[in-house]
C-alpha cells in the first residue's frame, strides 16, 4: 500500500462529510433535479441576446460591412477588440484544466470542468468575429489551404492571420477533445443512476459505452497526461499568435517585441476573472459550496493579483519605450493617444489601467482574496478592463495614421456592431447554461480521486500523526512500503 | 459470442481491495478485470498489466504532424507556386514554425483520441455488459473469469473473507454491441428528485 497522507497544514478541497457515494450525489443532483426558476430566466435572457446577434450578423451579411462603423483608418474595431477579449477568456480554463494539472495544483480538480467548458465556449465565441469580419463569409473557407481551380492559388503560410487559423482551430479542437474526454467516466455515472429510459439512453450514448475497466482508466491517465502536456505549449501559442497579428506589424502601438507573454499574461487575467464570475454564481444556484470553497476562490485570486501586475508592468513598460526609443510616432500613440487623458481616447487607456492595474492590488489583502462579493464585483471589472485594453490597442493605435487629412473621423460603434458582440454574451450564456443542466459541472471521478487525502473529514483523522515524533511516523509507516 | 461465468466481488474502499487482489491472484484465480469509479493509483501494477504505449504512439502522430506540415508548405511555397513576398526567400522556414507547431500539436492530440477510443472500444451507441451498477458510483468491482474447474461458492466464499461486501455470479456475454442502455436496471427509479 503507498501511503497517502496530506498535511491538515493545507486547507480541505472538499468540505464536510463525504464518502464516494455522497459526492456522486452532490455533482448529479442538478441534474436530475427540475430547473429552478431563476436557471429559465438566465436561460431566456441569454437566449433573447444571442437572436438579437444573429439578426445584427444578418444585417452585416445582407448589406454588407458598411452596417459597422469601421472607416479608412480604423479598419478592425469592435469585432477584433472582441474577437481577441473572447480568445483570452479561453485561457483560464486551459490553464487550470493542462497546466494545474502538470504542475500537481490538486485545487483545480473543484473547477476544471467548468473552466474548460467555458474555454469551448469563448472560443466558439471568438472565431465568429474574424469570421464575418471577412464580409463576403460565405467565402470564408478560401482561408483553408485545400487544392482549389484557381491556379492552385494558395493562402500565405507567412501571414500571422493565417497562423491565427491555425491556432485557433487547433486550440477549439484540442480543447473540446481534452474536455470530451474526460466526461466519458462522468456521462457514464450519470447514465448509471438514471432514472428514465430517456436519460439512460442519452447519457448510455454520451459515455460511448464506458465502464471503469482498470485498463481503461490507465490509459485515460496516460491520454490525459500527454493531451495536458500539449495544451499547455498550446495555450502559450495561440494568444503568443493572436499578438502576432498585431506585433508583426509596422504600426506604432503593435509594433512591440513584448506583445506575446504580455498578451498571454493579459489572457490568463481575464480568462480567470470570468472563471470567477461563473464559480460563484454555480456554487450558489447549485450548491456546490462543499467543492468551490474559499481555499479554490483564494487560489484564483492570486492568480489574478498576479497576472494583473503582470500586465501593469507591461503597461510601464510600453510607456517607458515609447519616451526611450525617442521614435517620434510610438511616443505620439503612447504618450498622446493613450496617456493623455483629455485625448479622444484618453479615457479608455485610464480605464484599462484603473480597472487592470489598480482595482486587483485589493486581492494582496487574504481578506478580500476569501470575500466573495469583493471578487464577484472585481471578476466584472477586469473583463471591462481587459476589454478596454484590447480597445485602446486597437482603435488608439488605428485612429490616427501617418495622414493627418484622415485623422478626423472619431469612431464609435453602431448598433449592430454591438448587437453582434451581446449575441456572442448570448451564444456563451446558452451554452454555459446547458451545460450546467445537462452536464457534470464538477469533475466527478477526480474529486474522488482526492477524496481521501483532501476531504475534510479525511483529513481530521490524520492529524494524531502530525503530532507524533518523526521516529514513531516512521516506524508505523515505513513497513507498508 | 459465447456466454461466459464470472464470478463477482463488490468492495466498497480500495484500502481492502489492494490486500484482496494480492490474495486472489496468488491463489491462482484470473482476475478479468476490476472496475472503478475513479483511477485507483497503482491497481493496474497490482493486476500485473503492463504499461500503456499511448504515449508512444501520440508521438509517432505528432511528428507526422510535424512533417505534414513541413513537406505540404515547402513544396507548395518553394514549388508549386513560388511567391515573391517582399523580395523574401521562398523557403522561410521561421515564418512557418507557428503552423508547424500547431499540426504537430492537432497531429498527436486527435490521434491520441481516436487511438484511444479504438483500444477501449468506445464510441457513441457502444454497449458493453456491466458486472453492477454501482461500479461508476462508489463500488470497486472485481470480476474473475471461471473455468471448467472454478469452484464458485468456494471462491464467492473467499471473496467475502477478503471484504467483499457482495459477491455475485454471472453468466454474460463478453466484448461489446451496438445498443441501448435503456433496458438496463435502474437502481434509483424509486428514489424521491429533490428539487434544486
Amino acid at each position: 500500500m503507498h501511503l497517502k497522507y496530506e498535511s491538515q497544514l493545507r486547507e480541505p478541497l472538499v468540505d464536510g462529510d463525504k464518502d464516494y457515494h455522497q459526492v456522486t450525489e452532490d455533482i448529479v443532483r442538478p441534474i436530475e433535479a427540475k430547473p429552478t426558476r431563476l436557471w429559465y430566466i438566465g436561460f431566456y435572457i441569454a437566449a433573447a441576446l444571442l437572436l438579437f446577434g444573429v439578426y445584427s450578423v444578418y444585417r452585416e451579411v445582407t448589406y454588407g460591412i458598411g452596417q459597422w462603423n469601421l472607416n479608412k483608418t480604423v479598419g478592425w474595431g469592435w469585432d477584433i477588440t472582441n474577437f481577441v477579449w473572447w480568445v483570452g477568456i479561453g485561457h483560464a480554463g486551459t490553464l487550470i484544466s493542462a497546466i494545474l494539472l502538470l504542475f500537481r495544483q490538486g485545487w483545480r480538480t473543484g473547477v476544471n470542468r467548468a473552466a474548460e467548458a467555458m474555454t469551448i465556449f469563448a472560443v466558439m465565441c471568438a472565431g465568429q468575429f474574424p469570421i464575418f469580419h471577412m464580409g463576403r463569409v460565405w467565402m470564408a473557407f478560401f482561408v483553408l489551404p485545400y487544392p482549389n481551380t484557381r491556379g492552385p492559388l494558395w493562402v500565405n503560410f507567412n501571414s500571422p492571420l493565417l497562423w491565427d487559423v491555425f491556432a485557433i482551430s487547433t486550440y477549439f479542437t484540442v480543447s473540446l477533445l481534452f474536455w470530451y474526454s474526460g466526461l466519458l467516466p462522468d456521462f457514464a455515472t450519470v447514465r448509471d443512476r438514471a432514472f428514465t429510459k430517456l436519460r439512460k439512453r442519452l447519457y448510455g450514448i454520451a459515455s460511448f459505452g464506458w465502464t471503469g475497466s482498470t485498463k481503461h482508466w490507465q490509459r485515460h491517465e496516460s491520454l490525459s497526461l500527454v493531451l495536458a502536456g500539449l495544451s499547455t505549449p498550446l495555450v502559450l501559442s495561440v494568444h503568443t499568435i493572436v499578438s502576432f497579428d498585431f506585433a508583426t506589424s509596422v504600426i506604432p502601438g503593435w509594433h512591440t517585441t513584448i506583445f506575446p507573454p504580455y498578451f498571454v499574461a493579459g489572457a490568463v487575467f481575464s480568462g480567470f476573472a470570468m472563471v470567477q464570475t461563473l464559480m460563484i454564481i454555480v456554487r450558489k444556484v447549485f450548491q456546490m459550496d462543499d467543492y468551490i470553497t474559499l481555499g479554490h476562490i483564494e487560489a484564483m485570486n492570486k492568480v489574478i493579483v498576479l497576472t494583473g501586475s503582470i500586465v501593469g508592468v507591461a503597461y510601464l513598460t510600453e510607456l517607458f519605450m515609447g519616451w526611450y526609443s525617442q521614435n517620434k510616432y510610438e511616443g505620439y500613440t503612447f504618450w498622446y493617444s493613450r496617456a493623455y487623458l483629455f485625448s479622444p481616447y484618453g479615457w479608455s487607456y485610464w480605464g484599462m489601467m484603473a480597472c487592470n492595474v489598480i482595482s486587483p492590488q485589493i486581492f494582496w489583502f487574504r481578506k478580500m482574496r476569501r470575500n466573495l462579493f469583493v471578487t464577484f464585483f472585481m471578476s466584472i471589472i477586469v473583463n471591462i478592463g481587459m476589454w478596454f485594453e484590447r480597445f485602446v490597442i486597437i482603435v488608439t493605435s488605428l485612429y490616427r495614421d501617418y495622414l493627418p487629412s484622415s485623422w478626423s473621423v472619431y469612431y464609435s460603434p453602431t448598433i449592430w456592431e454591438i448587437g453582434f458582440y451581446a449575441g456572442t454574451f448570448g451564444l456563451f450564456f446558452v451554452c454555459f447554461f446547458l451545460f450546467a443542466k445537462y452536464f457534470p459541472v464538477i469533475a466527478i471521478a477526480e474529486i474522488k480521486y482526492v477524496l481521501k487525502t483532501s476531504g475534510e473529514n479525511y483529513k481530521s483523522k490524520v492529524g494524531h500523526i502530525e503530532e507524533q515524533p518523526l521516529e514513531a511516523f516512521v516506524h508505523e509507516h515505513a513497513h507498508h512500503h | 459470442m459465447a456466454k461466459k461465468k464470472f464470478v463477482v466481488g463488490c468492495f466498497n474502499d480500495e484500502a481492502v481491495l489492494f490486500p484482496a487482489v494480492k490474495k486472489v491472484r496468488t491463489s491462482g484465480y484470473k482476475i478479468q478485470d476490476v472496475y472503478t469509479p475513479f483511477p485507483v493509483h497503482g491497481l493496474d501494477h497490482a493486476l500485473g498489466m503492463r504499461e500503456t504505449s499511448l504515449h508512444t504512439a501520440g508521438f509517432i502522430y505528432g511528428i507526422t504532424g510535424t512533417t505534414t506540415a513541413l513537406s505540404c508548405i515547402s513544396w507548395i511555397f518553394t514549388k508549386d507556386w513560388p511567391l515573391n513576398i517582399g523580395g523574401k526567400p521562398n523557403f522561410a522556414l521561421p515564418a512557418w514554425i507557428p503552423i508547424t507547431f500547431e499540426l504537430t500539436v492537432l497531429f498527436a492530440a486527435v490521434g491520441m483520441v481516436l487511438t484511444f477510443c479504438y483500444l477501449c472500444q468506445l464510441a457513441p451507441f457502444v454497449k458493453k455488459h456491466h458486472f453492477h451498477a454501482r461500479a461508476t458510483d462508489d463500488l470497486f468491482v472485481m470480476v474473475i473469469e471461471c473455468t471448467d474447474k472454478t469452484n464458485t461458492e468456494e471462491l464467492t466464499a473467499f471473496l467475502s473473507a477478503n471484504g467483499a461486501v457482495e459477491t455475485d455470479v454471472q453468466f454474460v456475454e463478453e466484448g461489446w454491441w451496438i445498443g441501448r442502455y435503456d433496458k438496463d436496471e435502474m437502481p434509483f427509479e424509486n428514489k424521491q428528485i429533490a428539487a434544486a
